[in-house]
């Protein structure tokens, strides 16, 4: 299983992520020995077998529809970055 | 050509899809214990899971499910016995996870449909889906210099997306689809409607083909309109501007596009290259819902009576035209409002109907209310009713008693009452009124003898206005005959 340097800047980007040309070449490597094991289970016979969603075999409880939560403005701004009348700041976006 | 079809051009058809958000009417979020709640001071209702802090847990909140059931119970629709929450990932700063929750292969509701009416056509439109996911934050840009304001009071508000076939042909059938589906979730409680505030909000995906072919075009999305005249101003517009850039050799390009209302034109949002590269994988922090047998019954149970059957029933029950029915079943409130009115008066069902039609709609669209605002209540309303009825009071009157009523001057008996309207029904007092009448106008009373049975009009308008309108007209009619006698005979 091979990923192509190609795909690597791709993943990279979708992720942001900045990576030279060095770690694109490496990552290219590591990235596709990893799906090449991952590749082994598509050996495995699975026509049988449904999809698992998650690992523990259980269903999602239903919360209360309930109101618990206060307002904790001050203490969440007081580490964020940046914070100007009760808005987070962040560099401008606009479409 | 057909007025629903008289934007699109000649030799073209338009091929559309909805994709509609609607929020559901928790108090609490979808995924966290924060308030709803519209209109708070900014960031005061999010919470360290709806900032995505690292380490919490979203655990569902039940009651958004069972809403997401009512609605798929009520466009016939497929409940997945077993669904999933996945992360859809993009990077934006009113998302602040970097992916939003939401449902991708196994959503809870599909395969349903709706039917819709534009003009004398009807028409089955498909829903392939609907799922639930988190709303995301605002950013705001007013009052920052090269920066942008962050609300993420909304983060987390629990909507389902609601995705049509592209069985849509024309901008009047996305519009009736639309706004038949805003009534159908109002009807069942699960979403406010509220268009402004964002409650009830439509992407719209165009494409165009010539007619008799059937391959697709390319589409274009166009995002977050939230009115039915925009929806209906943005399609119109998209399909012209395809067509145009078809007719003239170019092609279109697969993009997201913004509606500006001030123009009436679409235009490209700043190209995202991967923005349809999300990366969806079930969402390790939920696990798999499960609805059963048991539970979709026990919801089926509560849903409320919808527009079509109560529709349906109106006509049936309490013998009115489609048309009436219409606007009695068109909300909820308005329906309930009905009922009472009728129950409360006894019957007189159809002069109800045209009481409410006319008189209360017209007179609260003149001051700006809804039915739930109305001063005058249903048992008011009744109360009226039947005041025409026992003849206490001229159809005519009651309207200037319903006027009085509107401005807060009580209810009929006492409005009949302190302006003196009761009506006229003593012969001996209208009589008395008829002579006086005669008298005066003996002119006219030469030309009823003379043969002009028209004048006898004259001599009913006469007593009315002496009277005040509150003689009965049908006494006044009667005894008028007598008195003179039959026209021509001097």
């Amino acid at each position: 299983m091979s990923l192509t340097t190609e795909q690597v800047r791709h993943v990279a980007h979708l992720a942001r992520l900045g990576l030279d040309e060095v770690q694109i070449d490496s990552l290219s490597t590591q990235l596709g020995d990893i799906l090449g094991l991952v590749d082994a289970l598509s050996k495995a016979d699975t026509a049988s077998v449904t999809p698992m969603a998650h690992p523990l075999d259980m269903g999602q409880r239903g919360r209360a529809d309930v109101v618990t939560e206060s307002d904790r403005r001050e203490a969440y701004q007081a580490i964020a970055p940046s914070a100007q009348d009760g808005l987070y700041r962040v560099p401008r976006v606009i479409e | 050509m057909n007025d629903t079809a008289h934007c699109i051009p000649d030799g073209w058809e338009a091929v559309i899809g909805l994709e509609i958000h609607c929020q559901l009417s928790t108090q609490s979020k979808i995924f966290s214990g924060s308030s709803t709640a519209y209109g708070a001071p900014p960031n005061a209702q999010a919470s360290a899971i709806d900032l995505g802090m690292p380490g919490v847990l979203p655990v569902l909140n039940g009651e958004a499910l069972r809403m997401a059931v009512m609605f798929g119970l009520a466009v016939d629709a497929e409940i997945a016995p077993v669904c999933v929450f996945a992360r859809k990932h993009y990077f934006y700063p009113d998302l602040p996870k970097g992916y939003q929750i939401s449902q991708y292969e196994l959503p809870i509701v599909a395969n349903g449909h709706l039917d819709i009416t534009v003009g004398d056509a009807h028409k089955r439109i498909g829903i392939t889906r609907a799922h639930m996911e988190e709303d995301a934050g605002k950013s705001l840009h007013e009052g920052f210099v090269n920066e942008s304001g962050i609300d993420l009071n909304r983060a987390g508000t629990p909507l389902i997306e609601i995705v049509s076939e592209p069985e849509l042909r024309t901008p009047a059938e996305a519009v009736a689809y639309m706004k038949k589906l805003h009534q159908i979730v109002v009807y069942l409680g699960i979403c406010d409607g509220n268009m402004q505030e964002g409650s009830f909000r439509c992407d719209a995906n165009v494409s165009v083909r010539r007619a008799g072919t059937t391959a697709f075009g390319t589409r274009t999305e166009t995002k977050n309109v939230n009115s039915f005249r925009y929806v209906e101003k943005a399609i119109e517009y998209e399909i012209n501007r395809q067509v145009e850039v078809l007719e003239s050799g170019g092609s279109i390009q697969q993009e997201t596009r913004l509606f500006d209302p001030s123009t009436g034109q679409t235009r490209a949002m700043r190209s995202k290259e991967d923005a349809h590269d999300y990366r969806y994988f079930p969402d390790p922090d939920l696990l798999p819902v499960h609805c059963g047998a048991q539970y979709i019954e026990d919801v089926r149970a509560t849903l409320p009576e919808l527009p079509v059957d109560k529709r349906a029933r109106f006509e049936r029950d309490y013998g009115l035209s489609t048309y009436d029915a219409t606007v009695l079943t068109g909300e909820r409130p308005l329906a309930d409002f009905y009922e009472t009115m009728v129950a409360e008066a006894g019957g007189e069902a159809k002069l109800c109907a045209n009481w409410v039609i006319t008189d209360l709609l017209g007179a609260l669209n003149k001051a700006g209310l809804e039915i739930t605002e109305s001063p005058v209540s249903a048992a008011q309303m009744a109360a009226l009713i039947q005041r025409i009825g026992d003849q206490t009071i001229s159809g005519k009157i009651a309207k200037e008693v319903f006027e009085a009523m509107m401005n807060g001057e009580g209810d009929a008996d006492a409005v009949i009452e302190a302006k003196g309207l009761r009506q006229i029904t003593d012969d001996s007092a209208i009589l008395a009124v008829i002579d006086q009448v005669i008298a005066d106008n003996p002119k006219q009373l030469e030309q009823y003898k003379g043969g002009k049975d028209r004048v006898l009009g004259f001599f009913v308008g006469q007593v009315m206005k002496a009277t005040g309108g509150k003689a009965n007209p049908d006494a006044v009619n009667r005894l008028l005959k007598e008195r003179l006698g039959p026209p021509g005979e001097a």
